[in-house]
């Protein structure tokens, strides 16, 4: 049981915003290491930053933090939200000796974005790199393949003995802020991680706000199955980030695969290959963002996933829908989003979750 | 357990494919039925035994699950005689060729067992670009001798077909032949089951033969959904060292059974397990599961809101071929490692179940 | 005994298969079909996912809890991008096959027309494009006066065609089904069971609606009835069933074995009451059977299938003496009580 702040920002009907200390949290979450199936430093983060704003909170058998904000008031709709804790990286799985270690994925990583990249093992961050074999002793026949995973190591110096396999990992990428972007490994999805934060902190009081921090996202959306099944919802959404490929195209035509595009706002999921959004649910929160005038787009339909597609088929159904940042350079080194869309995606969710009344479910799917 | 190896090669000498595990079931069944309590099958085929914990109830309960079924092959149609084979599980199809069966034929209402071989056409029979290369398994052909209207008699689609290589004990206690993968587990468990005999335990435990883990791990899911385990172990079958086979992936046959860390499994449970073995001095080796465990594990932990669980792996070479090869020493080790650790679990083991210590 | 309802199941099948419902957009479709089940039922209820549950029947001694499932949506395409030309770009809802695109007639969920064209005018045997490379011509001439916008749904637009034994249109895939549960349901008499004729949404995408709805009914025993395919067109990939040899009682497809008690429940009544059937191994698919399977602490599935050539094309082409054997032995099953 928490320890309740007498009078809640909520209360005042003051707006979540987006600050220095918010900026601060993402960077601390960023910069944190926790590769799916190993949560524990952001976990601890999210465990101490909810504290006192929670009624309950607990984690559960897969590691997934599930609290909950009660609303005040008789009819209030359960809503459950999630974002996960969890980011794509390695795990060691040999050693081959003076600092080698051989290494697995965890998660969707593109094998050409490793070779060349300074790496963070471990809790202790231990640094190492990940090199390959110099241009001098390649032919050009050998330059046309990819450099093969089974061949790469990361190499953390012939005098370690810190690091061991089973431990994991990721790039060793700092945040920093750059203009209008945001610039950070792991922007999927802690960027959904600090803006779940900052809607618990104000909470509205017209909902019972059931928060999931979800572990293992990405090798399977399994801790959102689990965490919905336990909650039970009226309803779902995923607070995530997804690619935006807004670049140019090689032949100068127009690029018409781009998913979603910086600097338009947030974007909400009409479908992706996980699930066919509640359409109930799209019109609410198009309606929240005509309404006070948020920028928004849709996320092209098309491949991809996220916790939503776990969401809406636990338990005998639960109408769910999706908010993302969109970010550049997905499950790579470097991360670009703008400030600008995330300011706009909490002002969405929580403008959208303020209007929310059960009469929003009170006609069929359609 | 001193008839170890014929029990186990009474298991791996019955039919028990995928979905049709009824001849191993029964052979199980009698095996477990005087060491368990209460002994029944699960709604899609499982059979779910229980051994009464003697702590005040309710009980916090342990699943151990190995499933029981085999891959193999099904007739999808017949052609002049020859049958027409798909995979049940996986199947490499290039180890087929010249593979002796057995067809499981059940056509005119009697089930009768036809003795053949899988063949691979001659060259100007195939496809050009199976003339020299491997042959697919569409382009496979099951022969069982007989003329094409005693096969039109006897089998029908969906008939199953099995591998028919018998036991072979090999040099240095181990043993060869199919399905060993995972009925060696089984075993493992069974060992298990008979060293509790002599012990007690404060826990449940709910020794779980599993259906269907090779098409989808539709036994596990349905098992422990039904029976909602504290905790779940699951017992199967890893790479062991061997031609072809000796990279982080590949452990030695022999020295004993490994325990998995990664996201399909609580680190605690992994913990704990680790230190009964340490304390049991039975070697082991730490498998690294960096995402999919490829076992019954992975639908265990996602069962309802979630059961903490755990892999323990049984070495094994040639795994999904007819001459699969344990060591029978590597069964026996599984098997007092299981005993000990329920033994050792108490009224305040969940206490220790934490994600960060 | 043999129940034909000749060309009033025909016209059934014409006015299910020339609805517009692409997965998770069934509300036309369960209109059309609450319309037909209402009077039939105990109760009707649409839960989450949009399923349409009719109930008939309580569980007697002798009876079991059984699910019957027929899916409502059909394939369909949804707008990824309008061009500053007005083309419409798309992926697909479900298993939409390159090969049976271009030229093909789809219309929107707001009544606009179109035609499917393709980047390359030629192609060879071993180049497809893949959907990427398509568009939909709405007769737009800019982004500005183009009807349709991002996340628009279409499907198939053409019209069932009655060949006499043979019948042919789009969504047979799985209206047919549909129109056997429909017409289970209304020449079924009395039943020890208690069943749950589900309408389905979203199988095209995985099941989905088969999922929620069979946690919800929470069954002992679940049969869809859904397409199968053939192997009996030219050059076909080999597969034993063939249309108007009867419906196919299936053994495994390629993501469930069905239970062998059902399989034999299913095989033996058929026998016993003169039903042609055919025994089905499809490699490559499967159906709600599978989802309904694995719910819970698991249920006896199976399924009954309609021969089906073309299947995912918008002409889908089955045999109506299969449809009513379908419905002959989906009658007979219910009636009486299980037994293996």
């Amino acid at each position: 049981m928490g320890i309740r702040n007498p009078v809640l920002a909520s209360d005042k009907g003051i707006m979540p915003t987006i600050g220095n200390q918010q900026i601060k949290l993402l960077e601390r979450l960023c910069n944190a290491i926790a590769i799916s199936g190993d949560e524990g430093e952001v976990r601890a983060i999210v465990l101490e930053e909810i504290k006192g704003h929670v009624d309950e909170v607990r984690v559960d058998a897969l590691g997934n933090v599930l609290a909950v904000k009660k609303g005040t008031g008789k009819k209030t709709l359960r809503v459950m939200l999630s974002a996960h804790m969890d980011e794509v990286g390695f795990m060691l799985v040999a050693d081959d000796g003076e600092g080698l270690f051989r290494f697995e994925l965890v998660g969707g990583i593109d094998i050409r974005q490793l070779p060349g990249k300074a790496v963070l093992i471990g809790r202790d961050h231990v640094p190492g790199v990940i090199g390959a074999r110099p241009i001098h002793l390649t032919s050009r026949e050998e330059r046309q393949e990819k450099i093969p995973l089974d061949t790469l190591r990361i190499d953390t110096g012939p005098g370690n003995s810190k690091v061991k396999p089973g431990d994991r990992g990721t790039f060793a990428t700092r945040f920093q802020q750059s203009g209008p972007s945001l610039m950070a490994k792991s922007l999927d999805d802690r960027l959904g991680v600090v803006t779940l934060i900052e809607l618990i902190k104000h909470a509205p009081a017209g909902i019972d706000l059931q928060a999931a921090f979800t572990v293992q996202e990405e090798i399977g959306l399994r801790g959102a199955k689990v965490a919905t099944y336990a909650f039970n919802p009226d309803i779902g959404i995923a607070l995530d980030a997804t690619p935006a490929n807004d670049l140019p195209s090689w032949d100068g035509l127009e690029n018409n695969t781009y998913n979603t595009k910086l600097g338009l706002g947030p974007a909400i999921y009409i479908a992706d290959s996980g699930i066919l959004s509640d359409p109930r649910l799209v019109r609410w929160l198009v309606e929240t963002a005509d309404s006070r005038k948020i920028p928004y787009q849709f996320r092209q339909p098309g491949g991809g996933r996220n916790d939503a597609g776990a969401m809406h088929l636990a338990q005998a159904g639960i109408p769910s829908v999706s908010v993302s940042v969109p970010h550049r350079y997905s499950h790579t080194a470097i991360s670009v989003a703008r400030l600008e869309d995330w300011k706009n995606s909490l002002a969405l969710l929580q403008a959208a979750l303020t209007r929310l009344t059960p009469e929003l479910l009170a006609s069929e799917r359609a | 357990m001193t008839e170890l190896i014929p029990f186990l090669k009474d298991l791996i000498s019955a039919p028990g494919l995928s979905g049709y595990e009824d001849p191993v079931t029964k052979i199980i069944e009698d095996k477990w039925r005087p060491l368990v309590n209460e002994i029944s099958r699960g709604k899609t085929g499982s059979l779910q035994g229980l051994r009464h914990g003697t702590g005040e109830a309710p009980r916090p309960s342990v699943m151990v699950a190995t499933h029981m079924d085999a891959i193999g092959l099904m007739v999808t149609g017949i052609t002049e005689g020859f049958l027409r084979i798909s995979e049940v599980g996986g199947v490499d199809a290039r180890i087929l060729p010249g593979t002796p069966v057995n067809v499981f034929s059940t056509g005119a209402g009697v089930a009768k067992v036809l003795h053949g071989l899988v063949t691979q056409p001659s060259a100007p029979l195939l496809p050009e670009q199976e003339r020299d290369g491997p042959v697919a398994l569409g382009n496979l052909l099951v022969d069982t001798g007989l003329l094409p209207r005693q096969v039109t008699e006897l089998v029908r689609t969906g008939d199953l077909v099995s591998f028919a290589q018998s036991p072979v004990e090999l040099s240095g206690e181990t043993l060869s032949g199919h399905s060993l993968d995972n009925r060696a587990s089984v075993g493992a468990l069974t060992v298990c089951l008979e060293e509790l005999q002599t012990r007690t335990h404060s826990w449940d435990v709910w020794a779980v033969a599993t259906s269907q883990e090779e098409v989808g791990l539709l036994g596990a899911s349905s098992s422990t959904y039904q029976i909602h385990p504290t905790i779940a172990i699951v017992v199967d079958v890893t790479f062991a060292k061997g031609p072809g086979t000796s990279d982080w992936q590949a452990f030695p046959l022999g020295k004993g059974p490994t325990i998995a860390m990664g996201p399909n499994m609580h680190p605690a449970l992994h913990k704990a397990m680790q230190g009964m073995a340490d304390s049991l001095e039975l070697p082991y080796a730490l498998e690294f599961s960096p995402s999919h465990s490829g076992t019954d594990g992975w639908a265990t932990q996602v069962s309802a809101e979630g059961i903490p669980t755990l892999v323990v792996g049984i070495p094994l070479r040639y795994m999904h071929m007819p001459v699969e090869v344990v060591a029978i020493k590597d069964i026996q080790r599984a098997g007092r490692l299981l005993a000990g650790f329920i033994s050792s679990l108490g009224p305040d083991f969940m206490e220790k179940m934490v994600w960060d210590k | 005994m043999s129940l034909h309802h000749g060309e009033n199941m025909k016209s059934l099948i014409q006015k299910l298969t020339e609805t517009f419902s692409p997965s998770g957009y069934e509300s036309a479709i369960r209109d059309v079909i609450r319309a037909e089940v209402e009077a039939l039922a105990d109760d009707v209820r649409v839960d989450t996912l949009g399923n349409l549950i009719a109930r008939k029947g309580e569980k007697g001694k002798t009876g079991r809890r059984i699910m019957l499932a027929a899916h409502m949506d059909e394939i369909g395409l949804i707008a990824t991008h309008i061009d500053a030309n007005g083309f419409v770009r798309f992926t697909g809802i479900g298993g939409i096959q390159p090969h049976s695109l271009v030229g093909g007639r789809v219309h929107f969920a707001n009544g606009s027309p179109g035609v499917v064209g393709a980047e390359q005018a030629d192609f060879s045997a071993t180049k497809m494009p893949a959907l990427s490379e398509y568009f939909i011509d709405v007769g737009a001439t800019s982004l500005k006066d183009c009807p349709v916008k991002i996340g628009d749904v279409a499907a198939f637009q053409r019209p069932f065609l009655d060949l006499g034994r043979r019948l042919v249109a789009k969504s047979m895939d799985d209206r047919i089904g549909c129109a056997v549960l429909i017409e289970t349901l209304h020449t079924l008499g009395s039943t020890p069971h208690e069943l749950y004729f589900a309408f389905t949404t979203q199988e095209e995408v995985g099941t989905r609606g088969a999922i929620t709805s069979a946690f919800g009914i929470d069954p002992d025993i679940g049969l869809a009835v859904d397409v199968t395919l053939t192997g009996d067109t030219p050059k076909s990939k080999s597969m034993a069933v063939s249309l108007g040899k009867g419906p196919a009682i299936k053994v495994k497809d390629s993501g469930m074995l069905a239970d062998q008690r059902i399989v034999e429940w299913m095989c033996s009544t058929a026998k016993k009451r003169r039903i042609p059937y055919q025994r089905e191994v499809l490699e490559g698919g499967t159906t709600d059977a599978r989802a309904i399977q694995m719910t819970r602490s698991g249920v006896l599935a199976g399924c009954l299938s309609i021969p089906c050539r073309y299947v995912h094309t918008p002409s889908e082409l089955v045999d109506y003496e299969d449809v009513q054997n379908a419905v002959n032995l989906m009658v007979a099953l219910l009636s009486a009580p299980v037994h293996w």
